[in-house]
């Protein structure tokens, strides 16, 4: 047997130098960029950064405890939006995941269609739906529920359509070649294999729209989002930190709620 | 019942699976598909369903060219045909009966699909199968939560439930054990006689072949090499069938691995081979 030794390395040399001027790139990027922050922020304010916040703080005490009572129907003004409005979303996303999964799309064309209405959904954040939709059909909960379905159509779509992309593909054909038509071989075997990631989505979405539907009705699309732009517009501090404990136990409790959902269902 | 004139798949990007099949199976009769990986056995069992569209020949079936059937038609055709598939291919979150009863939608509207609406006769004779093939105390269970072997057992059922004429079966025992290997194969086999079914079993494993079918064929590079009775088979017949190999302990060692019913002597035997190896190279 010889006795050469092999010259084995993960990475060559050239890669390394490469990988070291990528960091040293991202590096110097990333000072530039503080020192145009810095430069335009006015320091003196952000020094003053946590007196101001006490001061705050202090004001919103001794909470407006009565107050309790009159955001109760808001509050629920805002479950309702979270809820319609992904109920909604979820009716029209079958639809829309089905014609945009590259597996059950009927026709290319419809696929594209489907897949326009996901972009378009995602790219526009339900605030600023709420700001057109509140023009459109005058303020008031329509214009939350229909704000918050219209960014939920394409996030749902999206995550169901790429399930089914990846279900397994023998257990259609299986049911398929039994003689069964697309229709109950899509009810029969697509649908129970998509089923638990959809539940999922649903609930996340759920979950999420909670959280959204508190913020819609700053721009005066129903929910408690309305008392509190009136509560920090009137500067009615004592009122805002009941608001913000609601929203805060709301967002708790919906975490609680979804995440239990997820358990029993799947 | 069923022949097949020169057919012919040639796949997008050009590989050339089948290249000028003929085949004829009477009412009741078993073959064994055998071959290497490659061979196209498989395509040669999706082509008869269609789930492969072959590229040309005919594929009669019951006096059908299945070839020139329109979707209903079809469909139709399809479901006088079972199916049984390596990796069993049933709908994994669905109850062992829903599986079995899939093998009754081609007769069902979407509606009573949905819905589950399957006709008191379509019942009963689910649970007499599920009664002969031993799976009566699993009827509730997902079919997810079965072993290998249950779950072949329940995709034979749902072939069974269509009362085919022709059975279309892919490498049935390629992921199971040996014992339980055996017992599928005994029971597709025993079905498929006492219902005097036409089958086609694709299968890897020549001596399983051997055992339970009187008819063998040989395919190789997409044609079909050897057809005859598992007697014919010998040295140079496994050789134009599979390739040069040394065939001559074949039929020895298969009488061994039978006896020990494992069958692992084989690697057993290799590996002392490689630890004697390495003890005299030190």
């Amino acid at each position: 047997m010889s006795k050469k030794d092999y010259n084995w390395q993960l990475k060559s040399t050239l890669r390394i130098l490469k990988e070291i001027l990528f960091w040293a790139a991202g590096i110097w990027l990333f000072i530039y960029c503080w020192n145009i922050i810095s430069a335009r922020t006015i320091w003196p304010f952000v020094y003053d950064g946590a007196e101001q916040g006490s001061k705050l703080l202090m004001r919103m005490f001794p909470p407006n405890w009565p107050y309790f009572i009159d955001l109760l129907r808001p509050i629920w003004d805002t479950i309702t939006i979270a809820t319609l409005g992904t109920l909604a979303a979820i009716l029209l996303s079958l639809f829309v995941a089905f014609l945009a999964a590259e597996n059950t799309s009927p026709h290319p064309l419809l696929r594209q269609l489907a897949l326009l209405i996901i972009v378009t959904s995602r790219s526009v954040s339900s605030l600023i739906w709420a700001i057109i939709l509140v023009i459109i059909l005058g303020p008031g909960v329509l214009a939350g529920i229909i704000a918050i379905s219209l960014r939920s159509v394409g996030f749902v779509s999206k995550l169901l359509y790429e399930s089914i992309e990846e279900i397994d593909r023998e257990q259609v054909e299986a049911v398929e070649a039994t003689g069964a038509s697309k229709f109950s071989a899509l009810i029969y075997s697509v649908v129970p294999q998509v089923f638990p990631s959809f539940v999922g989505t649903a609930v996340y979405r759920w979950d999420i729209n909670i959280r959204e539907s508190t913020v819609v009705g700053l721009v005066g699309a129903g929910g408690i989002g309305l008392q509190l732009n009136e509560a920090i517009l009137g500067l009615k501090w004592p009122d805002a930190i009941i608001i913000f404990m609601m929203i805060l136990s709301l967002v708790l409790f919906s975490e609680l709620f979804s995440a239990k959902i997820r358990k029993t269902l799947i | 019942m069923l022949k097949i004139n020169n057919l012919h798949k040639e796949y997008p990007g050009g590989d050339l699976a089948l290249q000028g099949i003929n085949l004829e199976l009477k009412k009741g009769e078993i073959a064994a598909v055998i071959g290497p990986s490659g061979a196209g056995k498989s395509t040669l069992i999706r082509c008869i369903n269609r789930l492969v569209e072959s590229t040309a020949g005919e594929i009669i079936l019951q006096n059908q060219d299945i070839n020139h059937l329109n979707k209903k038609e079809l469909k139709n055709a399809r479901r006088k045909m079972g199916m049984i598939f390596q990796e069993y291919a049933l709908v994994e979150r669905l109850t062992v009966m829903e599986n079995v009863l899939s093998g009754r939608l081609g007769y069902l509207s979407f509606w009573r699909a949905w819905l589950r609406k399957f006709p008191q006769k379509d019942i009963n004779q689910a649970y007499q199968i599920l009664d002969r093939l031993g799976l009566k105390d699993h009827v509730y269970k997902r079919s997810d939560h079965l072993s290998g072997g249950q779950r072949q057992r329940v995709g034979i059922a749902r072939a069974l439930m269509q009362n085919p004429d022709l059975l279309l079966v892919d490498e049935p025992t390629a992921s199971l054990d040996p014992k339980t290997a055996r017992q599928i194969m005994r029971l597709i086999t025993e079905m498929a006689r006492e219902r005097e079914l036409a089958a086609l079993i694709n299968i890897h494993d020549v001596l399983l072949a051997r055992e339970y079918v009187s008819r063998i064929i040989g395919m190789k590079k997409g044609k079909i090499v050897f057809d005859g009775s598992p007697a014919d088979l010998n040295k140079d017949t496994l050789t134009t069938i599979y390739g040069e190999e040394d065939w001559n302990n074949f039929k020895d060692k298969d009488q061994e691995n039978l006896a020990s019913e494992g069958g692992n002597d084989l690697a057993d035997r290799e590996q002392r081979k490689l630890q004697l190896a390495a003890s005299t190279s030190n």
